[in-house]
């Protein structure tokens, strides 16, 4: 079977499966899923592009993941007058300094020579520095938050549509990931890895703390979705309801399978334009280059080729791809909770799988990879419970029996983990190997 | 003369696809010293690691004292008395001196302090530095300690690739001094050199190996007076 | 201004506190530096071993104390560790037969068995959900003090009460009992020095006639040893959540790294590093403060450094920092 034909069946085997559910289950349940593969698919992208291409081990995916959230919160909920009145401005101020004491910190680290005059002067030097910082910056974050806070108490956003986020979401999960990769990359495969999760783990506390930024664990809700039309609005259209009637269906179910087609449409649209130019990007000169590099590193090195700056380049450009996935999740729920992104194993390690499903290195398999991934997630959970209850059936009812039932969601983990341990071993170039 | 006590012969296999040993014979005599000597890249090191088990061979056979001991790991034929000296990391650089002759000594359940004694008695040296760690010592000492670790396992056949590399004129003398001496209690011993004209002075056999093939094969004496070697491999 | 006081603060909320924990990381990073010295890759399966080998005791725990068996004022879980311990190396060496072996004997890239590792994390994190939930536990029982703040101060007549929980002190004991075992086991035995030397040099290992397979069973029962103890210890102490100890593997690898991967000294040294400085920026010294200085210049803020919240970040600058200066560490590791 050649490459073509393969990707062929797959993805027709992947069509067929989500029909299955919305044929066997309902077409509701069917298009969240879908719509979550959707995103995860992209996510999946952007990991691809740093592993497969250039061997590169992100496993802050969750961060720059949540990054991306945030940019739309910020893009897109209404102007906040009263947070801007009461300290927006200088809650900004604050960070122009922190920003300038970190450069400044950085430029006498480089013209100080080393010695404890250095030590002790970058200390005193920071010291000051961040002391101005908070001197600056914590009555303001109070003043921002004590506003209508059970609201908002945030400093609000842009009020502008969702969709400039995408771009915002882009830049915010390049900019981490160009800071992570400058200090980790050169160094040992798997430090990068660690330096990663940590920067991950970093960004997602951050998110969770600064509730003048984004309401910490209060979390943003009602997050416009525009274009993408409300459920409710819908179900008063009169259009819509004689659409509703002539289809037969239930008005509510409608509505619902209505929006969810509405997200899959805009979710594929991007994630075609992402697989397009990432497909590009692999046949031009560059994508070939990158696996060069990849494949032997000491030789593209010694053939005058920047591996560095190679590597750091896809590994901001995997990022960026991560955090517009960020934002689309944002989008899909109408909610920002930052504390649901501490799951590094749903939103960081699985990706994974998904792409070593998928086959490392081959784009259009990390798509793939990531729709059945997400199937055998979402559906655990639902299909889960009712396999426990079946098998445990002979046991006699008590604690141990509704325990397992109960525990029936987490067998997913061991799935998705079996899974992955079985493709590595099996067939490690995954469903669709590289070409 | 009867079969040579190890023999690697007509060795045929390489680290990949390709093969880099081609029809390969080395061989030595009980308590002989027999000298491989080559260019470099010409596979000396190969053709040593293959009678040591350490690639897999693709034709070809080694036997030891007779035995077919072609399909053995390297750990069995440690067992069955053979002891190698690697060209490169030769020694655990983390570890003592007395810990890597420890080390050497690691298959043995008897008590080797005899045998440390009389190693420490072959390089004094090393006793001296017994809880130095192998790291911190110089070139010609470690070289010393490999040797050592290798003498541990009271080996009926020792096998050294390039013991002198990277040694002094008057340290390089001192230890084919002890090789002769190594010898001298019986112990066959399979040495690549390149240092040929010392080697083969020391030489019961002698072997030039080219592109993984035997070019020449004959006595030291006799490949020291060929002038085809002298001229092509001695330096006239 | 009252030094006593001043110490006695010290003592309640930094020193005891971060020796604790540094004591738990230290063991911690002595599993993930045993690994990566032996099987030459880093671990990230490492934080759900803990957690499996915790919950493994617990749940012999809960069996003793409803048997009736308890610990005098020692906490049961210590009687029910030895258990655990072996219930938990039990998996590891079937992962390892069953997973880890394969790619050993391909020789396999050290980041193809870091996304092993990472399926293995699942698996493992899956079973521990299974057997025992994702709640938080609290298992310590027995004496909760050896010295209580109230007797202190009624001791004393100082005004701060000195609190030295039992569970400190246990961890102390027990890491320091465990980590001289490891040493006496490492530098003293003939199994020891073989894993040392395997983890020095693999191919002159081979050589001598160490089995590596034997030096990699060894390995992971002592991983498991590791672990499970570290995780038992930092339970008792503060509580059992598996996502807590996932989270662990930051401070973990932070710990390893600066200590110098593949180097056990390193690792107890980073250990205590990690949590000394993670504690000590994350204290509100004004208290501290509030006895040493005259009254004048104490200030009004809290001085604290950072949040609890931020104590990842602190592991993280310490990472960074190691990284970006000595990227083999403290104590040279070693650089696959
Ligand atoms: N581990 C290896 N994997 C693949 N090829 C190797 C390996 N080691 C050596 N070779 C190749 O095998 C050939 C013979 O190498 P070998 O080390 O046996 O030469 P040598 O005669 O010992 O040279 P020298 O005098 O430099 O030690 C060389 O072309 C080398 O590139
Ligand atoms: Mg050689």
């Amino acid at each position: 079977m050649n490459g073509r034909s393969r990707s062929l069946w797959v993805l027709a085997v992947v069509g067929l499966l989500y029909v299955a559910v919305g044929v066997l289950q309902s077409w509701p349940l069917a298009l969240t899923i879908l719509n979550d593969g959707l995103i995860v698919a992209i996510t999946a992208l952007g990991v691809n592009m740093q592993w497969g291409y250039a061997g590169l081990f992100n496993v802050g995916v969750s961060g720059f993941f949540a990054l991306g959230g945030l940019a739309v919160v910020l893009v897109s909920m209404p102007l906040d007058p009263q947070a801007w009145s009461a300290g927006t401005p200088r809650l900004l101020v604050a960070l122009v300094i922190l920003a300038l004491v970190i450069f400044a910190a950085m430029r006498l680290y480089r013209v100080l020579g080393a010695g404890w005059l250095r030590i002790v002067s970058l200390i005193v030097f920071i010291g000051v520095g961040v002391t101005v910082f908070r001197t600056v910056f914590n009555p303001a974050a109070k003043a921002v938050e004590a506003i209508n806070a059970a609201v908002t108490g945030n400093i609000g956003g842009l009020g502008l549509p969702v969709p400039f986020s995408f771009i915002v979401a882009a830049a915010f999960a390049a900019a981490a990931g160009w800071a992570v990769a400058k200090i980790a990359l050169g160094l040992r495969s798997d430090y990068l890895a660690i330096a990663t999760l940590g920067i991950g783990q970093i960004i997602i506390s951050v998110l969770m703390n600064e509730s003048w930024l984004d309401r910490g664990v209060k979390n943003v809700v009602g997050i416009s979705r525009w274009p993408v039309p409300e459920e409710v609005r819908l179900q008063k259209q009169p259009w819509f309801i004689d659409l509703a009637h002539t289809l037969g269906m239930h008005l509510t179910t409608t509505s619902t399978v209505f929006v969810g087609l509405c997200f899959a449409a805009l979710f594929t649209a991007i994630l075609l334009v992402i697989l397009l130019l990432a497909e590009l990007s692999l046949r031009s000169p560059w994508g070939r280059m990158m696996r060069a590099i990849r494949d032997n590193e000491v030789a593209a090195e010694a053939m005058g080729k920047d591996v560095k700056r190679r590597h750091l380049q896809v590994f901001v450009l995997g990022c960026a791809v991560i955090g517009i996935a960020g934002a689309l999740f944002v989008m899909l729920h109408g909610l920002f909770s930052p504390v649901n992104y501490n799951d590094a194993l749903r939103y960081t390690f699985l990706i994974w799988s998904m792409v070593i499903l998928g086959g490392s290195g081959n784009n259009l398999g990390s798509v793939l990879g990531a729709l059945i991934i997400m199937l055998i997630w979402d559906e655990a959970g639902s299909v889960g419970p009712h396999l426990f209850a079946l098998l445990t059936s002979p046991l006699a009812d008590g604690p141990l029996k509704t325990h397992l039932i109960n525990s029936a969601v987490e067998m997913r983990l061991p799935a998705v983990g079996l899974v992955l341990l079985l493709v590595l071993r099996f067939s490690p170039k995954g469903l669709l190997p590289e070409r | 003369m009867g079969a040579p006590f190890l023999i690697g012969e007509k060795m045929t296999g390489g680290y990949g696809a390709a093969d880099i040993l081609h029809d390969c014979t080395i061989a030595v005599e009980k308590g002989e010293i027999a000298v491989i000597v080559g260019p470099n890249g010409a596979g000396k090191s190969t053709a040593m690691k293959a009678v040591f088990g350490m690639l897999t061979l693709r034709h070809g056979q080694v036997r030891l004292d007779g035995e077919d001991i072609t399909a053995f790991s390297p750990q069995a034929r440690v067992a069955k008395g053979m002891a190698f000296v690697p060209q490169t990391d030769n020694v655990f650089l983390s570890m003592s001196v007395e810990e890597n002759l420890e080390m050497g000594a690691f298959l043995r359940r008897d008590d080797i302090r005899p045998t440390m004694a009389r190693i420490y008695d072959l390089f004094p040296v090393l006793k001296e530095k017994r809880r130095q760690a192998a790291g911190e010592l110089s070139g010609g000492q470690r070289q010393q300690v490999a040797v050592g670790r290798a003498l541990m396992t009271q080996p009926k056949v020792l096998m050294l690739d390039e013991p002198t590399a990277g040694v002094s004129p008057i340290v390089m003398d001192e230890l084919f001094d002890r090789i002769i001496e190594i010898s001298r209690t019986g112990i066959s011993i399979l040495m690549v050199e390149q240092n040929a004209r010392q080697a083969l002075n020391i030489a019961d056999k002698g072997y030039v190996l080219v592109q993984g093939a035997n070019r020449y094969t004959d006595t030291g004496e006799a490949l020291l007076a060929d002038p085809d070697v002298r001229k092509t491999f001695l330096g006239g | 201004m009252n030094i006593l006081d001043a110490i006695v603060v010290l003592l309640n909320y930094v020193i005891i506190p971060a020796t604790s924990y540094g004591a738990q990381l230290a063991l911690g990073a002595l599993g993930v530096t045993l690994i990566y010295g032996i099987l030459r890759f880093s671990n990230f399966a490492h934080g759900d071993t803990m957690a499996f080998g915790t919950a493994v005791t617990i749940l012999i725990t809960w069996a003793f104390q409803a048997a009736g068996i308890t610990f005098g004022p020692l906490p049961t879980a210590l009687l029910a560790l030895p258990l655990g311990i072996a219930v938990t190396a039990l998996v590891l060496l079937f992962t390892d037969r069953a997973v880890y072996r394969f790619y050993r004997r391909k020789k396999a890239a050290p980041v193809i068995l870091v996304i092993v590792s990472m399926g293995v994390m699942f698996v493992m994190n899956g079973l521990t959900r299974l057997i025992i939930g994702v709640q938080d536990q609290n298992f310590a029982d027995g004496q909760r003090f050896i010295i209580n703040a109230f007797q202190f101060r009624k001791m004393t007549g100082l005004a701060q009460g000195l609190a030295l929980r039992t569970t400190s002190v246990i961890t102390l004991l027990t890491a320091i009992i465990v980590v001289a075992a490891l040493f006496w086991f490492l530098n003293h035995t003939r199994t020891g020095k073989s894993m040392r030397a395997f983890a020095d040099n693999e191919d002159l290992a081979l050589l001598s006639g160490i089995n590596p397979e034997r030096v990699v069973t060894v390995t992971w029962l002592l991983v498991a040893g590791l672990a499970t103890t570290a995780g038992v210890l930092y339970g008792l102490d503060k509580s059992f959540m598996p996502f807590t100890y996932f989270q662990l593997l930051l401070p973990i690898f932070a710990a390893a790294v600066v200590g110098g991967l593949g180097n056990p000294l390193g690792a107890i040294v980073g250990g205590f590093v990690v949590a000394f400085s993670e504690v000590m920026s994350t204290y509100a010294w004004r208290m501290v403060a509030a006895y040493v200085l005259p009254r004048s210049l104490v200030p009004g803020g809290l001085m604290q450094l950072l949040t609890t919240d931020y104590k990842f970040a602190v592991s993280f600058a310490i990472l960074v920092a190691v990284l970006l200066f000595k990227p083999t560490g403290i104590f040279k590791g070693k650089s696959v």
